[in-house]
């Protein structure tokens, strides 16, 4: 097969099929060390406090809660959004960089895609306690009832529903597709006992086969065709939440693509800061290289410059608009009572991923660690500024208001990471973190080894 | 279950292994079945296997989603429960978009994984045959099925075609 010498290698290290699954296998055998329990168990410990406030909310109220007339919507709004938003970058990676054929996407899809699985959990999780009664949750889906309604399909609120439920089930469907041949290649690296039993149960039966392997592709390829457009439209609704309301600083019809850019850079992001540990402390480092990173941190850029023009754009209509509430309501985001929630969100979401124009920037491990981190922050900023900075300051004076979150929210935005984490060191542990036979399809085009053959 | 045997024989590189089928196919050999440890590329088209039609089934469980989701709100709003919002027209088709949407893609997801698992008899509690489970790791593996004890011929067939670790299996 002809490589062309100028291509970096995805994978280094001279590998064979052989040994890529034993380097992927290799952290799932033997004891765990203490780093994971001790992951584990801060995770569980976080995990509980988050139940505990959730109990709190339930038993005692929403009064428990820092929200008042005026701001309707705090931290669990905001919450949720910013936990959509990081479940954005797998299905990203798995749908989008499949249909444009993307080789460095094969070692990092798995575990992008893990973690926007676990992220759209702790994000669905903020609106059914918002409703405040949780056993009446399942009102929000339309079933035939004796109070004789159907729910408002007119409603944003609705169609977020089946937004993050439909993105939810078709990214587990995606994901457990892709897992299958690998549980396969676990099952038939154990010997006899239990575990192997249970392997052979999560592998349905894979034979590899030719003729599913012809199914799966084309099922894959698909599947990729229809989550593309899915990955886009889930941000897109959650931002009609906003946008098809009459508050000013939320009625605007730039929000669309400026919430989808902003989700794939904070998706990216945080799978960024995850990676580069997990590469360190399971030794994957021949697997998830500088081509990774800098691939990476290329659409890191890109999403990061449209918002920051979705920015400024937003000032500029403001200004343009000649509608004297847009106008105060901008002035008011950066110069008002919360001035410094906007600056921090300008400082990490503009500012910083600039920085990546720097080759030796974005070819950095811990400079993109440092990075991502920033970007976070900026990002869970984003969504602090767009809701409660507009809903602040009333069209009334005499409702004008101030929000702290209480101890409960914390609590509870604690408790997601709890969830995540939990379910992350779960998954690192049980799972190959990496695609294994998608490796293996590019190592003859992508590796090391053939590269240096080919010249 | 009829009792069934199988050869079989395996290659080390996806190379090899095409190379090795289109030598038994031009001797006329039947090919049971081919494992490989990833997606060989072409390899359905030297097999010369039919074009899936899960893309098809894919097509029609998403048309359906759209109608479903589309009539359903359609019915909701201008039959079983038509609300007033401001004036506007009860089918506001619109706003009836995203939903219908949303079922389209579900639907037709459903119908892709289902499709491919139920065509390829896979599925929780799957229990088939793996001859060799280094299939899964490093070998691309050809399988012939035996008839009327042939199996010496084809075990020789095979070894001719550059097959390695030739091997008979009883099912």
């Amino acid at each position: 097969m002809y490589v062309s010498p100028v291509r970096e290698p995805l994978i280094s290290g001279e590998k064979s099929y052989s040994k890529v699954t034993e380097d992927i296998y290799a952290p799932m055998t033997g004891k765990p060390g203490k780093l994971w329990f001790g992951g584990l168990t801060l995770a569980l410990i976080a995990l509980g406090f988050g139940l505990f406030s959730i109990f709190i909310t339930v038993w005692d109220g929403i009064g428990t809660w820092g929200l008042d007339r005026t701001i309707g919507w705090g931290w669990g709004i905001t919450n949720f959004v910013w936990w959509v938003g990081i479940g954005h970058a797998g299905t990203f990676i798995s749908a989008i960089l499949l249909l444009f054929r993307q080789k460095w996407r094969t070692s990092i899809n798995r575990s992008a895609e893990a973690m926007t699985i676990f992220a759209v959990m702790c994000a669905g999780l903020f609106p059914l306690i918002h409703m405040g009664r949780l056993p009446l949750g399942f009102f929000i889906f339309p079933y035939p009832n004796t109070r004789d309604v159907w729910v408002n399909f007119n409603s944003p609120l609705l169609w977020d529903v089946f937004a993050i439920s439909t993105y939810l089930t078709v990214s587990l469907l995606f994901w457990y597709m892709g897992l299958i041949p690998d549980i396969g290649t676990i099952r038939d690296r154990l010997k006899n006992g239990i575990q192997k039993k249970i392997y052979a149960f999560l592998s349905f039966g894979w034979t590899g086969s030719a003729r599913h392997w012809a199914r799966h592709e084309s099922m894959s390829l698909i599947l990729a065709g229809l989550a593309a457009p899915l990955v886009l439209s889930v941000h897109t609704i959650v931002s009609f939440d906003f946008a098809t309301s009459v508050i000013p600083g939320w009625h605007t019809t730039i929000f669309p693509p400026y919430f989808v850019s902003g989700a794939v850079f904070s998706g990216f992001a945080m799978v960024l800061t995850l990676m580069i540990i997990t590469r360190k402390a399971i030794n994957l480092e021949d697997y998830i290289t500088k081509a990774h990173l800098e691939s990476m941190n290329k659409i890191i850029i890109a999403t990061g410059s449209i918002v920051g023009i979705a920015y400024i754009t937003e000032l500029f209509i403001a200004w343009y608009s000649g509608v004297v509430y847009e106008q105060y309501a901008f002035v008011n985001r950066a110069f008002g009572p919360y001035w410094w929630a906007y600056w921090i969100m300008m400082t990490c979401n503009v500012i910083t991923p600039q920085l990546f124009w720097i080759k030796k920037i974005r070819r950095s491990f811990a400079a993109t660690f440092v990075i991502s981190i920033f970007v976070n922050i900026g990002m869970w900023f984003e969504r602090f500024v767009i809701i409660v900075t507009s809903l602040h300051r009333d069209f009334l004076p005499s409702s004008w208001s101030m929000y702290s979150p209480t101890w409960v929210e914390v609590g509870i935005y604690i408790g997601t990471f709890g969830l995540f984490f939990t379910l992350f060191f779960l998954f690192i542990r049980f799972f190959p973190v990496i695609a294994i036979a998608e490796v293996k399809s590019v190592l003859k085009t992508s590796s090391e080894k053939f590269i240096k053959k080919g010249k | 279950m009829q009792e069934k045997a199988f050869v079989s024989g395996y290659y080390l590189d996806d190379k090899d292994l095409v190379e090795g089928i289109r030598a038994l196919q031009e001797k006329d050999i039947e090919i049971a079945d081919v494992r490989t440890p990833f997606p060989v590329h072409g390899l359905d088209k030297v097999l010369k296997y039919r074009r899936s039609r899960l893309p098809r089934a894919g097509f029609v469980a998403g048309a359906f989603g759209a109608a479903i989701g589309f009539g359903f709100q359609a019915w909701v709003f201008t039959e079983a429960w038509p609300l007033n919002f401001g004036g506007k027209p009860f089918l506001s088709v619109p706003s009836f978009i995203p939903v219908t949407f949303e079922l389209t893609v579900l639907m037709a997801a459903f119908a892709l994984v289902f499709g491919f698992l139920i065509s390829s008899k896979l599925g929780p509690g799957a229990d088939n045959v793996i001859f060799d489970e280094e299939v899964t790791n490093d070998r691309f593996q050809i399988l012939l099925e035996v008839s009327n004890g042939n199996s010496e011929q084809l075990q020789s067939e095979l070894q001719s075609a550059g097959a390695e670790g030739v091997k008979h299996h009883d099912v």
